[in-house]
């Protein structure tokens, strides 16, 4: 699918005057203005690491004048000027990294913007008049009307009219949904859907700001974004690590003094800028905002970068049988006859008795007949449909001749058909319990006095979802499914599906109390509803991710929430969450891992002056100190844009256990990330050699 | 004996009295019952009565933190009050003067905090009076305390109740320290270390010249100096001494009795996590941290000078002579044992010393720095391991990530307050270490103090902050430590390393406390398998080493390059 979300449309205003820019062209746009106005001081000092970086390049931009400044020392005006140059494309390098994360949130923001910004809409007075006002006036509990090819100005709640909605601005679905009062899911609407056919009575729900849509807006945007926790943790020992080696730099200019080996400032702060964690403090945010853009990018909005993080520390997925696991209908599978009836006899009865039947279920047993050689039915016409209803528990048709055919569940059948001077015998009892034992639904068929046998109708698995379960069980996931049915109807599904466990008879209040379960143990639990009953289960469960068909109830106690509509997405999120958190610890290491690298280039590079006998620290052979101190500090810089790469995309993440996992990642970003620097200042310096430096 | 021989003996060894006392110590703080029980349950009880603290509520972190500073301020006021009045108290048949105020604040600091860092030399300066009323019962507090605080952080880790301090440094100092006390210095006696009142014994020569010859309670002190890493001696020449070390044999218990309360404690923990497994990793990734800097040691020991070489000396180990380099050793030891006591009074926080850690070759040298900079190999009375789990913390909050969850260890969440006191921890090690010694090695009063020049000279300073900040005490020598800056300042090194340390490991252990413990599962990243431990000591390495290149290689590693192009200091 692909929804228009992902489409960026510039406004059609500026397309008469500018030719039409491409979306990556306004990213990189925004990104490269940002990487320049970012440089605030205002704007650096929220983030520790790079502020360092900041203060060193004014004062080697100060040397740069004149080298002489912080004290007498040798070194040249072209080296100063070198390491400041240096200096500050490691700052531009790492506020672009950020201003293109959030560029391309941006995009998408502005799409959805404009549909918000020049709704007109008819608002009802209490003298039954109209009056044409903006969106944007309108306020909760204001009731409006909106036609046929009119946008909804605001969320709301329908009190009048049947109408077709096309949502395809918030979901990206192209098929219309019908909208209507009563229903809990159908009544609620969204401030910038459009209405397709007739007309829609509605009661506003939602202040200017703070529809669905205006949420989504400021989501997608990053303007509203708060650092994760996780995010701040590390935030803070990046800043230790950084304050650790701010401390190593200066008591270095002392202990130099002592051993009458002179260092300058430029060189000094070279080594610092070269040892803190440039690399994952210039990457960290937009680590985050590209983390919250996967999320998005797969149709699902998450309100908080948080719940992003938990996601990925989900022990327990709490998945609906219904709709989720299963397709959400049960389909006939096979016809079971009492002695004396044929599979045929029985599918022949089903199938008539089906004719006025317009359920899922309905459709699939004229189907099975067919299949088995049904072909000639009655004309609709001709039969009197009796429709399904909770007293009777049964449905059918009263044939042209006036005999009756009933199908519904053993006990309604059972009771028809001794009203109808027939009995029920041991073999149908018999028949029915074997369905249900193997976990279908038995539907008795009569006619009449005289049963002719069991529909057995099945749950059908969604295609793939066992390869998923076992997925999220390598991850150390354990799936729960909860279903209304008995427990061995459950039973078999569950085995079938290759879920963990599961809840059968399962009420609304009893998952609440399954979560709370889990939660008191210490485990994560994740959960999909849709229904205003599900809200207080989403709102207690760590990742709550609500159905955008469902109810404005629902989707305001979900901290996601699914723009189409399929629960089973939970799973995708949940591997989101991971590789956010995976990208975020392994640029870590590898940054960290890095120093060893460096400190070989630079350490011989500073003292080999005054203590010749240091160059057997020179392992990589790089030569003048300059050139040792211009090629790490260069490797510093560029590994920057290098990884904004990866830090966009994420580590690449196969369900496997925590144990591989680390051993796997440990192997690429650590180990990695102490040979890779040795590789890279090594070719920067042969690099340098050609310039003569 | 080889030195294979013996580094399998003290292998055999340490294992013993890791799962013996280990265990021990598990049920004694678990309120279970002991062989010793009987004997000193009435005993407990009769202090517990005296002191009106017969109802022990666990205490919170805070309250925890407070009992401990408290009881160790009051503590150390005693001592001062000892020392300082030393010449108005008895026990003093040398009538020997009280010691100066500045002395006293370094020697107080130094003993409450089980550092036993020495600026005095104890057979000239010291009463009877003072090296039991003050030396030996500070060292059994200031231990007793380091284990108290110790066991209740293991607590914390482990889903317990963090206990009652004053209730955990009594049964440390009845059920651990006693009993080793007493059996350990009948030992020590019957190996020839003095215990007696008497001061001194003067005595004719065979030329006919009078030797006054130092004694007092030396075997009790030892006992606990080697029991409870403290390391201040008896003797100014402490464990090289042969009053205090007369032989091999006393000198494989004293290093075994350095390293059985921090191995032991490793048990302990495991037992209490319910993880063998974890405590075995811990404790394998410290053994082999410590056979790096050990053979480190003893291969450039053996090694000997290469300018001595040059001059046609033969440093070769053969029957007749052990080879390589003996300044400043024992013969009756030999570079092996020495070079082992040195390691293990380092990685602790022993400080004690059979030999002079000044004399060691360059490399040798820098291996007790490394121990001490890192500061978490077996560690002092509970203090290594400590910092060895506040690394694991950093750890796996660099690495955890890496599984796709966010951060836990020991099924604890490890979220941003946790990381900030980790963070000081960190911060404060290096801090304590690299700023005095750089304001010490530009200023006048500083460098005043060296006996030597160059790289060496340096590395004189930067050993005696070093040995402050971890608490360990022992010292390079080479440095004339008893002025008025050094006493100060090292003596705040001391204070701040010990308490910030205390301080911030009991705040991690109340947060964690609280967290709801986690689930461990296929998910989950466990820490107690190989691969993390590799994760861990890289951390280690990577973090507590690279803040410390610089200064090592303008110390040790400068005067070893210089040592090869044939200068010496």
């Amino acid at each position: 699918m692909s929804p228009s979300i992902q489409t960026y449309t510039v406004p059609r205003a500026e397309r008469k005057h500018a030719p039409p820019k491409s979306k990556e062209t306004v990213i990189w746009q925004t990104a490269l203005k940002g990487a320049f106005s970012k440089l605030d001081p205002r704007l650096m000092v929220k983030n520790p690491v790079m502020f360092v970086v900041w203060i060193g390049t004014i004062l080697t931009f100060l040397m740069s004048f004149n080298p002489q400044i912080f004290g007498p020392t040798q070194i040249s005006q072209y080296y100063v000027i070198w390491v400041t140059i240096i200096l500050f494309v490691t700052l531009l390098f790492a506020n672009f990294a950020e201003a293109y994360a959030e560029g391309r949130g941006k995009a998408q923001a502005d799409t959805l913007r404009k549909t918000r910004s020049d709704t007109q809409a008819r608002k009802l007075l209490n003298n039954g008049d109209s009056q044409r006002v903006s969106a944007s006036d309108l306020r909760a509990g204001d009731i409006v009307r909106v036609e046929a090819d009119e946008l909804i100005p605001s969320d709301g709640e329908v009190l009048e009219g049947v109408a077709s909605v096309d949502e395809s601005a918030i979901t990206g679905e192209s098929a219309p949904v019908i909208k209507e009062p009563g229903s809990d899911i159908a009544s609620s609407v969204t401030g910038g859907t459009k209405v397709r056919s007739d007309y829609l009575v509605i009661r506003i729900t939602t202040n200017p700001g703070e529809s669905f849509l205006d949420k989504m807006i400021a989501l997608v945007e990053g303007a509203k974004r708060q650092k994760t926790p996780n995010e701040i943790a590390l935030t803070v020992l990046l800043a230790a690590l950084t304050l650790v080696f701010l401390m190593v730099c200066a008591t270095l200019i002392f202990f130099a003094q002592y051993s009458k080996a002179a260092v300058d400032v430029a060189t000094i702060i070279a080594l610092l800028v070269c040892l803190i964690p440039t690399t994952i403090g210039a990457l960290l945010s937009a680590i985050g905002i590209a983390g919250m853009d996967r999320v998005s990018r797969f149709n699902v909005i998450a309100m908080s970068g948080k719940a992003v993080e938990a996601s990925g520390d989900v022990g327990v997925l709490i998945l609906d049988k219904t709709g989720t696991i299963t397709i959400g209908n049960r389909l006939a599978s096979e016809f079971l006859a009492v002695t004396g009836k044929t599979a045929k006899d029985v599918a022949a009865i089903a199938a008539y008795g089906s004719i006025g039947d317009t359920t899922p279920e309905g459709k699939s047993i004229i189907e099975l007949a067919r299949k088995m050689g049904v072909t000639e039915f009655p004309e609709r016409e001709n039969v009197t449909c009796v429709e399904f209803s909770a007293e009777t528990r049964s449905s059918g048709v009263d044939m042209p001749d006036g005999s009756k055919i009933r199908k519904g569940a053993s006990d309604a059948i059972k009771r028809f058909v001794q009203d109808h001077g027939g009995s029920w015998s041991d073999e149908i009892q018999k028949l029915v319990e074997d369905v249900a034992r193997q976990g279908g639904t038995p539907l008795a068929v009569a006619k009449d006095g005289e049963v002719y046998g069991v529909i057995h109708l099945k749950d059908i698995i969604k295609p793939g979802m066992r390869e998923r379960f076992n997925q999220m069980r390598m991850m150390g996931i354990k799936t729960v499914m909860c279903t209304g049915d008995n427990p061995i109807t459950a039973e078999v599904i569950a085995r079938e599906a290759g879920v963990d466990d599961f809840v059968a008879q399962a009420k609304p209040e009893d998952k609440i109390r399954l979560i709370q379960e889990y939660q008191s143990k210490g485990v994560l639990v994740a959960m999909t509803g849709d229904g205003t009953n599900d809200a207080p289960a989403l709102a207690q469960a760590d990742v709550g991710l609500a159905m955008n068909s469902g109810t404005q109830a629902a989707k305001e106690a979900a901290n996601m929430i699914d723009l189409d509509s399929d629960p089973s997405k939970l799973i995708d999120v949940v591997s989101i969450g991971k590789q956010l958190l995976i990208t975020r610890g392994a640029l870590t290491t590898f940054s960290v891992a890095n120093d060893i690298a460096k400190y070989f280039a630079i350490i011989p590079a500073i003292f080999s002056t005054s203590l010749p006998a240091m160059r057997v620290f020179d392992v990589m052979a790089l030569g003048s100190s300059e050139n040792a101190i211009l090629s790490a500090l260069i490797f510093n810089a560029v590994i920057i844009p290098l990884l904004i790469p990866l830090a966009m995309r994420g580590v690449k993440f196969k369900p496997m256990t925590a144990d591989q996992l680390l051993a796997r990642n440990v192997f690429i970003f650590g180990l990695g990330g102490i040979i890779a620097p040795f590789i890279g200042i090594k070719a920067i310096s042969m690099g340098l050699h050609l310039f003569g430096i | 004996m080889s030195w294979v021989g013996y580094f399998i003996l003290f292998l055999v060894a340490s294992l013993l009295v890791t799962i013996g006392l280990g265990r021990y110590m598990a049920r004694v703080y678990e309120d279970q019952h002991t062989f010793l029980t009987p004997i000193l349950a009435p005993l407990e009880n009769i202090f517990l009565k005296l002191s009106a603290l017969n109802h022990c509520e666990s205490m919170g972190w805070k309250e925890y933190t407070k009992a401990v500073v408290l009881f160790n301020l009051c503590c150390g006021f005693l001592v001062f009050f000892v020392l300082y009045f030393q010449n108005g108290l008895p026990l003093n048949p040398l009538h020997l003067a009280g010691m100066e105020p500045w002395q006293v604040f370094n020697t107080v600091c130094s003993f409450i905090t089980n550092t036993n860092w020495q600026s005095y030399s104890g057979e000239q300066s010291l009463s009877t009076l003072s090296q039991m009323l003050a030396i030996t019962f500070a060292q059994v507090i200031g231990a007793a305390s380091g284990v108290a605080v110790c066991i209740a952080f293991i607590r914390g880790l482990t889903h317990r109740p963090l206990g009652n301090f004053y209730q955990d440094h009594l049964r440390t100092v009845l059920y651990v320290f006693l009993p080793v006390m007493i059996v350990g210095s009948l030992f020590f006696v019957s190996q020839g270390i003095p215990q007696t009142f008497t001061q001194q014994v003067v005595v004719k020569t065979v030329e006919g010249a009078t030797q006054k010859i130092a004694v007092g309670p030396v075997a009790s002190l030892l006992t606990i100096k080697q029991f409870g890493t403290n390391g201040g001696g008896f003797f100014n020449a402490n464990s090289a001494h042969p009053f205090e070390n007369p032989n091999a044999f006393t000198n494989f218990v004293e290093i075994m009795m350095e390293l059985t309360v921090p191995m032991g404690l490793i048990y302990t923990f495991g037992l209490w996590l319910k993880d063998k497994r974890q405590a075995w990793m811990i404790w394998g990734s410290m053994m082999l941290l410590f056979a790096v800097s050990l053979f480190t040691a003893f291969h450039f020991e053996q090694a000997g000078n290469p300018i001595l070489t040059h001059h046609g000396v033969n440093q070769l180990a053969s029957a007749w002579q052990t080879g390589g380099n003996m300044e400043g050793k024992e013969i009756r030891f030999g570079i092996f044992p020495s070079v082992l006591f040195t390691t293990a009074t380092t990685t602790t926080s022993s400080g004690a010393v059979n030999n002079m850690h000044d004399s060691l070759t360059p490399l040798a040298g820098l291996t007790p720095l490394w121990n001490m900079m890192l500061n978490i190999i077996w560690g002092g009375v509970g203090v290594g391991l400590m910092g060895f789990l506040l690394y694991g913390i950093v750890a796996v909050f660099l690495t955890g990530l890496m599984v796709g969850r966010t951060p836990e260890i020991f099924g604890k969440k490890i979220e941003k307050s946790e990381i900030i006191l980790a963070s000081i921890a960190i911060l404060a090690h290096p801090l304590l270490i690299l700023l005095p010694t750089a304001i010490s090695a530009v200023s006048s009063f500083g460098l005043s103090s060296l006996n030597n020049a160059g790289p060496h000279g340096f590395s004189e300073i930067l050993y005696a902050f070093t040995s402050g900040a971890a608490n360990n005490g022992s010292a390079f020598a080479g440095l004339n430590a008893n002025t008025p800056w050094y006493n100060i300042s090292i003596g705040i090194v001391i204070l701040l390393g010990r308490y910030i340390s205390i301080i911030i490991l009991l705040a991690i252990a109340g947060s964690l406390l609280h967290k709801t413990k986690m689930e461990p599962g296929p998910g989950t990243l466990r820490t107690n398998t190989p691969l993390f431990a590799v994760v861990w000591l890289s951390v280690i390495v990577i973090i507590g080493a690279l803040t410390f290149v610089p200064a090592l290689v303008l110390g040790p590693l400068a005067e070893h390059l210089q040592m090869l192009a044939g200068t010496v200091y």
